[in-house]
């Protein structure tokens, strides 16, 4: 019985592990039990798993010891004349009833646990998150703060098939983000979560939330950091090729920098805080066109942007935001994602391909919220690349087009 | 009645004889096609689950090849999510389902001492119709646009992207669903029907009362499936907004309308295992079921059960607060009825003579790994901690605790159990107890880490990984191909018991020393026809479960 008692032992180390590790962050290497996460409910949820966990032990043991005790002991060659009782109704009464009470006990706190998650009074900051294949939209509601959050680059490029990168040496690879959602700590915060194409779920261990992102429904759900610092999470919900690569990367910083940073956000500052690590091999001039794409998102989304620098690196925002579904290669993924390559929108007139761009179709949300040159850079890029003939544009020519 | 009547019809064999290979190639081909014979039947399904279980596995393998390591090294994202969404469908009702539908054409009228099933037409165009949902299923893999990919549990809006392979996934799920129903129909009416005189109902062998149960949980689930399936359809092709918000309608719904079938569908997945494991325990226990009255009564709470748990696979779509407290308690609840069986499973060992052959063996491991899937289905069970375990591989550990080592283990163990009365040679028996060793020490290494990587924070449905994890997805890769490789173990020895008998042990009509039940009558191999005449059970209190005669049961001494 070498397999079952291996079985055990594994289960032994597990619980060990399990009781040990008190201070555990999701995703931490050597790190295999639930996080007990920065918020006063994770801690609760963390008590209730631990609690259930222990309960499930306690029964195992006792009864997998009879079961096993019975194997060794009741074998023919030590136990020839088998028995021959086969019911008895006080017996079978008890092991009806006391599972029965074992399970009230544990319901008992579960259910209060589930009443107070539900409570959403009393919150004093409202994020509505947004999903999309395959990127987070996060808007800070009466603030007109709201931008996009992707799979930082270094992932992004280290995990396509044979990208030839080693992932270990990628920091935190596909746990980071260009943007990073930024809250304070100690407040009330209410996520209010949403999806625009198909059901997504937003799940950070550490904060002990997670709920579907629902297209056409919102959903609700609350948490208060109590610890400033960095917390992961990902997509949890099947969403398409890329659901293992969208990423969610929450930033609780003090009250007083939270302010800063949104005051900042704002007035369309570049700011320090909420950016993920700065890509570690660009080149300093294309850092600006970097830095252009993460800070105009930061404009409220009806408000055209200033135009950026005129050497916006096309390929570069193409990689940003079209090649999640259009690919790098500008194949596509037919039938859902078309390809681009030879397509007859791209190599027709300027004026409808940069319409498309602009307010999306079907599938593909707008991309209004990019800016002129942006825009220019990437519809210049997919009418050049790949063997297409559709010609340069220019940001004067995408300015023409908005609002038409 | 005697011992003779049984299999009365050995006279003219050579009338009703199976056609043979000798025959011809031609004759013996349309034999398979046009067989109403419920053994001809029960081994077609069972070649069919064989072969659906290599496909599926051969799938797996491609999605463990792939997360052997952090990165992409094989296969895109895309062809990724393909092979978890065949591997599931094919898995849940290609070898899982047919596996048990073929113990049930083999061994239900066997046991209820009827010549066959009440339908034998119904039942040959229930299997013919399966060869051609699967490769219906499967022909999205040579197309263009690719096999479906959103899930085995097909939610909208997601599915809907599918490309051309969409109306085959449809149709395939549609016929499947025929085929069950076929399949569950006759089960039923058999059962209700066709017992032999004296066999009450609470004289009926366990393996029959679960897939009575089955039976309905099947007719009843099955067309809601349908029904799901097919306003997907519409949804896509034909303008609907089923489950669409924006021409208002609701993507939730589709989920509520699919796990009202799924639900049940998983104890179908499991009620049959259960009565597999209370047949063979008390076998090798050499020791009468403890509790037949209130194992049977148990699985019948447990299906009625099934059908008010559905949103627990739901907790985190935003449901209110008091459907979310009703889906857990009564969740909770179902722990009770099958504590109980492991409870009688455990006592009808205690005090018996036991010997483990491999199908005790695997009957043992059974419950063993069947109990630690339930204790994290328990764990899930607790809503607001399933909030962090939904969709991790917390959730993968659960459930393939309960359909590996449950289910699957089930059906081993059952084909070990009863092919030396179908062939009638004994498979080797060393052999038998180094796949057993083999594939419980592999599946444990595949799937009890991953129990950890999703409590962590590693999501299911994904192709890559965080560093974080790399360790125990490598575990989990080698236990994964291990498990693979050592089944060719079993498939070397059953073949031998088929095809390849010579040095095989003959097979006595027992078979076990502690089996009980009609099926051990009948000489082994069974005749091509059996029970032609009922056998009479004689109206005491001794079932056909469990009685003390040596060679031939109570009902034949009369």
């Amino acid at each position: 019985m070498s397999m079952m008692k291996g079985g055990l032992r594994l289960a032994l180390i597990a619980a060990l592990l399990a009781s040990g590790a008190a201070h555990g962050v999701a995703y931490e290497p050597g790190h295999w039990n639930m996080p007990v996460g920065v918020t006063e409910m994770s801690r609760t949820v963390f008590g209730l798993h631990m609690l259930i966990f222990w309960v499930c032990v306690g029964i195992a043991v006792l009864v997998f010891g009879a079961m096993f005790y019975s194997v060794f002991a009741h074998r023919k060659s030590r136990h020839p004349k088998p028995a021959d009782f086969h019911e008895s109704t006080a017996v079978e009464i008890a092991w009806t009833v006391v599972p029965f009470v074992i399970l009230v006990l544990m319901a008992i706190p579960a259910a209060g646990t589930l009443v107070k998650m539900e409570d959403m009074r009393g919150s004093e900051v409202s994020i509505k998150v947004t999903g999309f294949q395959w990127k987070w939209q996060y808007e800070y509601l009466d603030q007109g703060v709201s931008f996009y959050s992707t799979l930082h680059a270094d992932s992004n490029r280290a995990r396509q098939l044979h990208s030839g990168i080693d992932p270990n040496s990628v920091p935190n690879y596909l746990l980071e983000v260009d943007n990073r959602l930024v809250v304070p700590t100690g407040k009330k915060l209410r996520f209010l979560i949403t999806a625009n194409d198909v059901i997504h779920a937003w799940w950070v261990p550490d904060l002990a939330v997670k709920k579907d992102a629902i297209p056409g429904f919102v959903n609700e759900m609350w948490a208060i950091v109590e610890t400033p610092g960095i917390y992961r999470g990902v997509c949890a919900e099947l969403c398409g090729r890329d659901h293992g690569f969208m990423p969610i990367v929450v930033e609780a910083v003090e009250p007083a920098k939270y302010e800063q940073w949104l005051a900042a956000r704002k007035a369309g500052q570049p700011t320090d805080i909420g950016h993920g690590p700065a890509r570690s091999d660009v080149a300093a001039a294309s850092n600006v066109a970097s830095d252009a794409v993460a800070a105009v998102p930061a404009q409220a989304s009806s408000e055209p942007a200033a135009p950026a620098a005129a050497s916006a690196d096309g390929e570069k925002v193409y990689n940003a935001q079209c090649a999640a579904c259009h690919q790098p290669t500008g194949k596509g993924m037919p039938p859902s994602f078309p390809a681009l390559v030879g397509s007859a929108i791209v190599n027709g007139p300027a004026a409808a391909h940069i319409q498309h761009t602009l307010k999306g179709k079907n599938l593909m949300p707008p991309f209004a919220r990019l800016s002129d040159a942006d825009i220019a850079a990437a519809v210049t890029h997919e009418r050049t690349s790949w063997g297409n003939q559709g010609g340069a544009v220019t940001a004067e020519q995408v300015r023409a087009q908005r609002g038409k | 009645m005697s011992h003779d009547h049984a299999h009365a019809g050995h006279a003219d064999d050579h009338h009703h004889g199976p056609v043979q290979l000798s025959d011809g190639f031609g004759k013996w081909i349309l034999r398979w096609i046009t067989t109403t014979n419920h053994k001809d039947l029960g081994t077609l399904y069972l070649l069919l689950s064989c072969t659906m279980f290599l496909i599926g596995g051969l799938m797996s393998l491609v999605i463990r090849a792939e997360l052997w390591m952090p990165g992409l090294q094989f296969v895109d994202p895309e062809f990724f999510n393909q092979m978890t969404t065949l591997h599931a469908l094919v898995m849940i009702f290609g070898g899982v389902m047919p596996g048990f539908v073929g113990l049930a054409n083999w061994m239900v009228p066997m046991q209820v001492g009827a010549g066959d099933l009440a339908l034998p037409r119904v039942n040959n165009w229930g299997f013919w119709i399966l060869p051609f949902a699967f490769t219906m299923l499967l022909s999205g893999l040579f197309m263009d646009s690719g096999a479906p990919a959103g899930g085995w549990t097909m939610y909208p809006p997601l599915v809907l992207q599918t490309g051309s392979s969409f109306p085959m996934l449809i149709f395939a799920v549609h016929l499947m669903g025929i085929s069950s129903i076929t399949g569950a129909i006759n089960v039923v009416v058999t059962i209700l029907n066709m017992r032999a005189p004296g066999m009450t109902l609470l004289k009926l062998p366990l393996f029959s009362w679960t897939w009575l149960v089955t039976g309905y949980l099947l007719i009843a689930t099955m067309p809601v499936l349908a029904g799901a399936v097919t306003m997907l359809l519409t949804d896509k092709y034909f303008a609907t907004s089923f489950f669409s918000a924006a021409g208002g309608g609701d993507p939730v719904m589709f989920q509520h309308i699919f796990w009202f079938f799924g639900h049940p569908e998983v104890y179908i997945l499991i009620l049959p295992a259960f009565g597999v494991i209370s047949t063979i325990i008390p076998t090798f226990a050499r020791k009468r079921l403890f509790g037949y009255d209130s194992m049977v009564y148990a699985v019948a709470s447990i299906a009625f059960l099934s059908f008010i748990v559905w949103a627990h696979h739901m907790f985190t779509v935003g449901m209110p607060l008091a459907g979310e407290l009703f889906f857990m308690f009564a969740t909770m609840l179902i722990a009770v009825p099958t504590g109980v069986k492991v409870f009688n499973w455990i006592a009808t060992m205690w005090r018996g003579a036991m010997t483990f052959e491999t199908p005790m063996l695997f009957a043992i491991a059974f419950v063993f790994l069947f109990t630690i899937g339930g204790f994290s289905g328990l764990m899930l069970a607790i809503a607001p901690a399933d909030f962090q375990y939904h969709d991790t591989y917390f959730v993968v550990a659960h459930f393939h605790y309960v359909l590996v080592p449950g289910a699957v283990f089930a059906i081993i163990a059952a084909v070990y159990y009863w092919i030396p009365k179908w062939t009638g040679v004994m498979y080797n028996e060393t052999l038998g107890k180094l796949h057993f060793w083999l594939s419980a020490i592999f599946i444990n290494v595949l799937f009890f880490p991953q129990h950890f990587i999703g409590l962590a924070g590693m999501q299911r449905r994904v192709p890559d990984y965080a560093l974080a994890f790399a360790d125990v997805n490598e575990w989990s890769s080698i236990g994964a191909f291990g498990f693979f490789v050592a089944q060719f173990l079993m498939l070397y020895n059953f073949a031998r018991c088929v095809w390849f008998r010579g040095g095989m042990q003959k097979a006595t009509a027992r078979v076990w020393e502690g089996a009980h039940g009609l099926e051990w009558t009948v000489p082994s191999p069974a005749p091509y026809h059996t029970f032609e005449v009922p056998p009479v059970l004689p109206p005491d209190e001794s079932t056909v479960v469990w009685d003390e005669a040596d060679e031939v049961v109570t009902g034949n001494k009369g």
